[in-house]
């Protein structure tokens, strides 16, 4: 709702001479949504609707085959949280057959707004309803990525967002699927929501990509599939997003030992899990680590949630790369944290003065609180 | 780009306020060097065609003679003579002054009740034509003191004007309370009265206490006369004078009140500029006000002087997180770390990345 950050960004990439983003695609405003959701909600949304839409309905008009809308916002702030819950509301009723998919980002767990668990809370409560999965990337992590695994001295915006932009662009990019026949996923939206978010309650993503390192050591190192699977198949485990700090001591327990009490907290149980292979000698890659059924939960085999999507084309110059979107336990434990923040201010009834101003109630926060709380007991029994 | 209009009552209002502008117009000349008319300018002045009979111009084109968005209100003429026979004449116009001769006698009840009825349409009248040469209305800044007759009495009056005429308009207001030493009697009967029109009507307030701002002072003129070696402080900062700027003699409460503009200048700064992280003026209000009564803030500045070397290292960098967090920065005279914080916002302006806010943020 600023124009200062869409100026900016459309002149960034009229300068870069490759792509630009169409003349009449943007749509700004003068004045912010002042990091409220309720102002972007209830306010802007419906303000806004139709034109939009317009917009929207123009590019997909552009289109000859629609694979699928993706949103992509952040959580903390009031413009991205609240205008973007009702636009993927809106989406949702405009075009119901199509697969939304939305991106956002996940703030610093020290904070860059004050009232960020809110919005939030919010957010994730309403987008849960009409989006059809929810891929989450957290600042803290891509930040931790940039500083220890790229050792980049001065982390701005920018790097964080180029590493993000990275593992978002591995994932999109075209590739084999089961079901293309030998030709390229025509539907590659539709195949990641459809393999990974297969049950209403299970709805949030998580990525980690292999290998991740400055591009001044690209050209030394040398990579082998077996090893770079063994490293993304311990990082799903015990939840690391990075090849350092992965905790080999964290094993899968064995058929016979599974139950309940004994999973420790590190273990990362899955729902299913995506794998892509980009690089030379993608057929060779043995992926049958990835099918024991221990690592999944009970009621899905490993057959049905397990899919692996490949392609020959080297991506963003590393030789070899893999990429696993898991729907997981991964983002359970900041998703508690911010809602046991959250909780904590409400119970003080902090700031909702500011929220109650613009139509959102309590009501509203007591139901966005008790669905996200199910959603996390339902994820904690996987 | 949104717009922001500055009221200022009372001499204090009146001398704080030219001050801001002076520095306002330096700051705008030192970034825009091509001489036009962007929207960060558009944000505190206008654009206006004197050929044209005030009409303004819009957005990109030359400037052509700036006008400051500002009403400036008090009861005597001798500080708005000042300022209009001082070298920012060209900024205001004649329609933005209301005056009256006898003043308020430091009282709150003759501000407030006997000239708050007597100009009230003029001074609506005044506010709602700048009002409408704005876009798009963000917020009014108004700017006082607590202590004396017109500024604190005259000044609560305005805000409830401006409370009913606009009420979807954010109001921001900094308050210069008195101190333990103050030349005036009845200053605490005239803050009292005043802040309860603040607490009532105003959406955050930021007080400013002058025995603070004296201590910065003589805490700067201590480091520039010391003179560590191996460290040369320009005494010349924005901060401490007016030298390079549009006036040239040095009136008493110049540099206190030189700190004050830099604090509004710094904290808008973010609304007008772009950057990585942008904090509007109601994200401020909206983060830093839990409940609806509670919206005073304290306000803190570093540094307070500048070393001749312009890169900063990290550890300077450091240093200056934790100076914003002493009580020796803040302009008021409090202790917070030994009381209760209920929100706090940092706000970074100049070379700093994400990496050097996290970090200091974590300490």
């Amino acid at each position: 709702m600023e124009p200062k950050v869409i100026n900016q960004t459309i002149c960034r990439s009229a300068k870069s001479g490759r792509w630009r983003y169409g003349e009449t695609s943007h749509f700004s405003q003068k004045q912010g949504c002042g990091n409220n959701w309720a102002h972007g909600f209830c306010v802007h949304g419906p303000r806004h609707r139709d034109v939009v839409e317009e917009l929207v309905r123009r590019e997909v008009e552009r289109c000859d085959r629609l694979a699928g809308l993706m949103a992509m916002m952040s959580v903390a702030g009031g413009t991205g949280s609240g205008v973007g819950a009702y636009i993927t509301r809106y989406l949702r009723d405009v075009y119901p057959k199509s697969f939304i998919l939305n991106h956002l980002t996940w703030p610093y767990g020290t904070g860059e707004v004050i009232v960020q668990n809110y919005n939030s809370v919010l957010t994730l409560a309403h987008l849960y309803h009409h989006s059809d999965a929810i891929l989450v990337h957290e600042n803290d992590t891509v930040h931790r990525i940039c500083s220890q695994l790229l050792n980049i001295k001065h982390i701005s915006f920018t790097d964080v967002n180029r590493v993000i932009a990275h593992q978002l662009g591995s994932i999109l990019q075209p590739a084999l699927t089961t079901d293309s026949n030998g030709i390229y996923s025509r539907n590659p939206l539709g195949e990641l929501v459809g393999s990974l978010a297969c049950h209403p309650e299970y709805k949030l993503l998580s990525v980690s990509t292999i290998p991740q390192m400055p591009s001044s050591s690209i050209a030394y190192s040398t990579f082998s599939w077996p090893g770079l699977l063994k490293h993304l198949r311990q990082m799903l485990i015990s939840n690391s997003k990075m090849e350092e700090c992965i905790d080999w001591q964290v094993q899968l327990p064995s058929a016979s030992e599974r139950t309940r009490t004994l999973l420790g907290s590190s273990f990362n149980t899955s729902l299913a899990n995506l794998l892509i292979l980009r690089g030379k000698d993608v057929y060779s890659a043995e992926t049958g680590s990835f099918e024991d059924p221990a690592l999944y939960s009970s009621w899905l085999s490993p057959e049905e949630a397990f899919n692996v999507w490949k392609s020959p084309v080297i991506f963003n110059k590393y030789e070899k790369s893999a990429t696993l979107v898991s729907n997981s336990k991964a983002l359970l434990r900041p998703l508690d944290n911010m809602l046991g923040k959250a909780w904590n201010m409400f119970a003080s009834r902090a700031y909702i003065h500011q929220y109650v101003k613009f139509g959102i109630s309590e009501e509203d926060f007591l139901d966005s609180f008790t669905f996200l709380e199910q959603v996390i007991s339902s994820y904690n029994q996987l | 780009m949104t717009q922001s209009v500055v009221v200022q009552v009372g001499q204090c209002g009146n001398q704080v306020g030219c001050r801001f502008w002076d520095l306002a117009l330096r700051e705008h000349a030192h970034v825009n060097k091509k001489g036009v008319y962007d929207e960060a300018l558009s944000s505190f002045f206008r654009n206006v065609d004197l050929r044209n009979d005030g009409g303004s111009c819009g957005v990109g084109g030359k400037i052509e003679n700036l006008k400051a968005r500002a009403v400036l209100v008090d009861m005597e003429e001798g500080v708005v003579n000042e300022i209009l026979q001082g070298p920012l004449r060209e900024v205001f116009d004649s329609t933005q002054f209301l005056t009256d001769v006898s003043g308020s006698g430091n009282n709150w009840a003759v501000g407030h009740m006997t000239y708050g009825s007597a100009y009230r349409e003029q001074i609506v009248d005044k506010l709602r034509k700048t009002a409408e040469h704005c876009d798009c209305l963000q917020c009014f800044f108004l700017i006082h003191s607590m202590g004396g007759g017109t500024g604190s009495g005259l000044g609560t009056r305005v805000l409830s004007m401006l409370e009913e005429e606009f009420p979807e308009v954010c109001r921001i207001v900094t308050s210069i309370y008195p101190s333990a030493e103050d030349d005036v009697i009845t200053s605490p009967y005239n803050s009292i009265l005043a802040m309860k029109e603040l607490t009532e009507h105003a959406d955050c307030v930021l007080p400013i206490e002058n025995q603070a701002l004296v201590h910065i002072v003589n805490k700067i003129k201590h480091m520039s006369h010391c003179g560590k070696p191996g460290s040369v402080i320009k005494t010349d900062t924005t901060v401490m004078s007016g030298q390079g700027g549009l006036s040239r003699a040095e009136k008493p409460f110049d540099t206190m009140n030189n700190i004050v503009a830099n604090l509004l200048l710094n904290i808008t700064s973010s609304a007008r500029f772009e950057g990585s992280l942008n904090m509007d003026l109601n994200e401020i209000a909206m983060n830093l006000v839990p409940f609806p009564r509670m919206h005073y803030l304290v306000p803190s500045l570093t540094p307070l002087y500048t070393l001749a070397d312009v890169s900063v290292p990290p550890r300077r960098l450091d240093q200056m997180f934790s100076d914003a967090f002493s009580k020796d920065h803040q302009l008021i005279r409090a202790d917070p770390k030994h009381s209760l914080y209920l929100a706090c916002a940092l706000m970074v302006r100049g070379n700093v990345q994400v990496s050097d806010l996290r970090r200091n943020i974590e300490r």
